[in-house]
């Protein structure tokens, strides 16, 4: 069976995009990035493009547009003075009513409209009219409920897979959403736009570096803690409806097209693609998110938003070059769910422990000895008849301890590269650490991680070293 | 030129469901009947105000919200269709209105006097919201007096009730300056529900009143708490309560229209007529007019 759904785009959805993209160059710049995801959409060909924006609201259940061709001049009620942007769309009304049915068999008011003059909303159709001008795919709108909690959410985006699946169709997700989403609330010099807030800028950052990655899930486990801290669109639900079509992970390849601020808002354009098929009847985690967060606060403090400035918590009317974001300003640390790693090509644990385990922001390796997978044998040793170890070679067991560093950090996503801190246990200091250094200086010195090296008794097997690492994953 | 002078005002709520269950030939969707309470109650409102022939009816609606300042229309003449986004299987209504544009740009200019934002609508193909179309009917169904709409500001939203209060004061005594300088005799309309949480689910029979019902018991008291000082002509106290009535009940009036049109009022201290209460999908509604012109004088 095909997967449901090719590719999803997270899209801005502000008309100054589509109407005054040359008054701002960042402007410009994410009309351009809207012409990179149109190609791209082309290329992938889909059966119909679904859209779920913030800016259309529902408070009865949900709706779904239904009107084979809406046709009108819109005209948005805040930014009038851009002009009127008349359209005619193609919309799928079958996958329209199969989606509207799915979602009422989950337990929500559902229905779909096909009413001459419906307004569509802005970011409906300034994402239609980029990402597919000529009608080249039937597109599928369905509402952004007020209301719903994340659950609905999960429940509303499911229905759609299982609608695709349904009519056989396979599809484009987009989600128009904004990240953070403080306007400012004075006219400005459009030129001179920038993120209304350092907290919002630096959110939006990392938000972007995460769906750059493919990490959807991540993203979806922040979005209570996003929507709090730099008020991003309509709480960023539309995250929980990609996880409910999309599934719990974040096995997907991730692009980044452009990321801009639009009046004061965050506008990124991002792409998430499914490494594997997406098909319905995955299951659901309704528990609450919260690991990410903690866990993200404890690797950096200031990602709470300690990083001050003059307009943190709402926007104040000031001018924004008054508080114009550098774009240099460095991403905060993420973070992801603890799991345990255990890697194939590792030597085996001699007890019940992973090979590491990512927590945070981090990997956590366990003592890593010189041993080969599948052997006993200990490189560098030389035994007597009754197999007792009478002389060692620590260069060798040194870099054979460095090499199976590097195998674990490997197999959980990570590199040698990436290692942050070292600790090494010597069973015999005075006579192995000159040897020892030498080895570690040529295989980890140039990558410079912090070192402290301890002298012991015995280790559990007859090795001379070992290590205990911390790496980035 | 004489000074001109509010009238009256009105708190004129816009549920659609009003329109639809009065079945008038420029709404398409039909009813049988429904929230008769409330239509009755604007019945007797509305003609106590068109008796006065007023000049001008000058709405601020929810619906027409805007974040940098508040917007005016400049073009005389709007037609189109309204389709209520949320309940378009109750209103989608053929509407053909004239907007008084001098008095428009007169509050506009006094906003920007003011130190207020503010700004010009004169896009041509502009749709007006439902809740101003929604209220004007109710109030004229006749469109025979030209109109200005004021958009809400979201700061409330933004910042805090109070500071959404506090500018609302401002855009209240900026609208009665330009009406008293315009010589004109003008209607207010604050087009409001008062308590607003609401079912989210619908009747399959939209009209079915036997499923309307206030949401809940401590919505109903807040709302009979709010009307029982708008009948005492205690509205300064009122305007002490409001933060936490908005709290409390998630009320529409959070978007400034009831706050906007006490202050142009100079906030009366003499009794309102609550013509009608009911419940529309369980939000509270009650139709309430100051009749300014005999009881509050020309301040």
């Amino acid at each position: 069976m095909n997967s449901c759904v090719k590719s999803v785009f997270l899209v801005p959805g502000h008309p100054h995009l589509l109407l005054a993209a040359d008054q701002n160059e960042g402007w410009q710049r994410l009309n351009q990035a809207y012409g990179e995801a149109r190609k791209r959409i082309e290329e992938l060909n889909p059966d119909l493009i679904l859209y779920f924006s913030t800016q259309w609201f529902s408070v009865i259940g949900h709706l779904f547009q239904a009107n084979p061709k809406p046709k009108w001049v819109h005209v948005d009620q805040e930014w009038h003075e851009l002009g009127s942007i008349p359209y005619e769309f193609v919309i799928d009304p079958d996958f329209a009513k199969s989606y509207a049915d799915l979602t009422r068999q989950q337990g929500y008011h559902a229905a779909t409209v096909n009413y001459y003059g419906f307004p569509i909303d802005t970011g409906s159709i300034v994402a239609q009219k980029l990402l597919n001008p000529h009608n080249k795919f039937p597109a599928s709108m369905v509402s952004c409920n007020i209301y719903a909690d994340r659950d609905e959410m999960l429940r509303l985006g499911h229905a759609a897979c299982s609608a695709l699946a349904e009519q056989g169709k396979s599809a484009v997700i987009v989600l128009v959403s904004a990240l953070s989403n403080r306007l400012w609330v004075k006219d400005i010099d459009p030129a001179q736009d920038a993120i209304s807030s350092a907290k919002d800028h630096e959110w939006n950052l990392k938000i972007c570096e995460l769906l750059g990655e493919g990490r959807l899930e991540d993203v979806a486990q922040c979005a209570r803690e996003f929507a709090r801290e730099a008020n991003a669109d309509m709480g960023f639900k539309g995250i929980w409806w990609l996880n409910g079509l999309l599934g719990h992970h974040n096995d997907f390849s991730g692009k980044c097209y452009g990321y801009e601020a639009v009046w004061g808002t965050g506008a990124g354009l991002l792409e998430i693609t499914p490494k594997v098929p997406i098909l319905p009847g995955f299951s659901l985690n309704f528990e609450s998110e919260s690991s990410v967060i903690q866990a993200m606060e404890a690797a950096d403090p200031a990602f709470r938003g300690q990083k001050s400035g003059p307009e943190e918590d709402a926007p104040t009317g000031n001018s924004p070059t008054e508080n114009k974001v550098s774009r240099s300003v460095s991403a905060p640390v993420a973070t992801v769910q603890a799991q345990k790693i255990e890697s194939q090509k590792a030597p085996e644990p001699v007890g019940a422990y992973p090979h590491a385990r990512r927590e945070g922001d981090f990997l956590f390796l366990s003592g890593v000895g010189p041993r080969q997978r599948g052997s006993a044998a200990i490189p560098g040793v030389t035994l007597n008849e009754h197999g007792e170890v009478i002389d060692w070679d620590i260069r060798v067991q040194t870099r054979a301890v460095i090499e199976n560093v590097r195998t674990i950090l490997e197999d959980a996503g990570s590199s040698l590269d990436k290692v942050v801190d070292v600790t090494v246990f010597l069973t015999d200091m005075k006579r192995d650490f000159k040897a020892y250094n030498e080895v570690y200086a040529e295989l980890l010195g140039p990558i410079g991680p912090t070192r402290t090296t301890l002298g012991i008794s015995s280790l559990p097997t007859p090795i001379a070293i070992e290590l205990k690492v911390v790496a980035k994953p | 030129m004489a000074k001109g002078s509010i009238i009256a005002g009105v708190l004129a709520p816009h549920p659609p469901h009003l329109v639809y269950g009065e079945n008038p030939e420029r709404n398409e969707p039909k009813s049988e009947c429904g929230w008769e309470i409330l239509r009755w109650g604007y019945e007797r409102c509305r003609k106590n105000v068109l008796a006065k022939k007023p000049d001008v009816l000058i709405v601020h609606s929810p619906h027409w919200m805007t974040t940098i300042g508040h917007h005016v229309l400049g073009l005389p003449k709007f037609s189109g269709i309204s389709v209520d986004p949320i309940f378009p299987n109750l209103f989608r209504y053929r509407y053909d209105l004239n907007v008084d544009v001098d008095l428009s740009l007169a509050i506009h200019e006094e906003l920007k006097a003011r130190g207020m934002l503010t700004k010009v609508m004169r896009n041509p193909d502009f749709r007006i919201d439902y809740g101003t179309i929604t209220t004007l009917h109710l109030m004229n169904p006749d469109w025979d007096i030209p109109m200005v709409s004021i958009s809400s500001n979201n700061s409330p939203y933004y910042f805090s009730n109070e500071v959404g209060m506090a500018e609302m004061k401002k855009l209240g005594e900026a609208t009665r300056a330009a009406i008293e300088a315009s010589g004109k005799r003008a209607v207010l309309l604050a087009s409001n529900s008062l308590s607003h949480r609401h079912f989210v689910t619908e009747p399959e029979i939209p009209e079915d009143m036997s499923f309307e019902h206030v949401y809940h018991h401590g919505q109903y008291l807040w709302d009979m708490q709010v009307l029982n000082l708008m009948k005492t002509g205690q509205c300064a106290q009122l305007l002490d309560i409001l933060p936490e009535f908005i709290e409390m009940t998630c009320a529409e009036v959070k978007a400034g229209a009831l706050t906007w049109m006490l202050h142009a009022m100079g906030v009366p201290d003499y009794p309102a007529d609550v013509h009608a209460y009911g419940t529309v999908i369980g939000t509270g509604n009650a139709v309430v007019e100051w009749d300014h012109e005999n009881r509050g004088g020309v301040r």
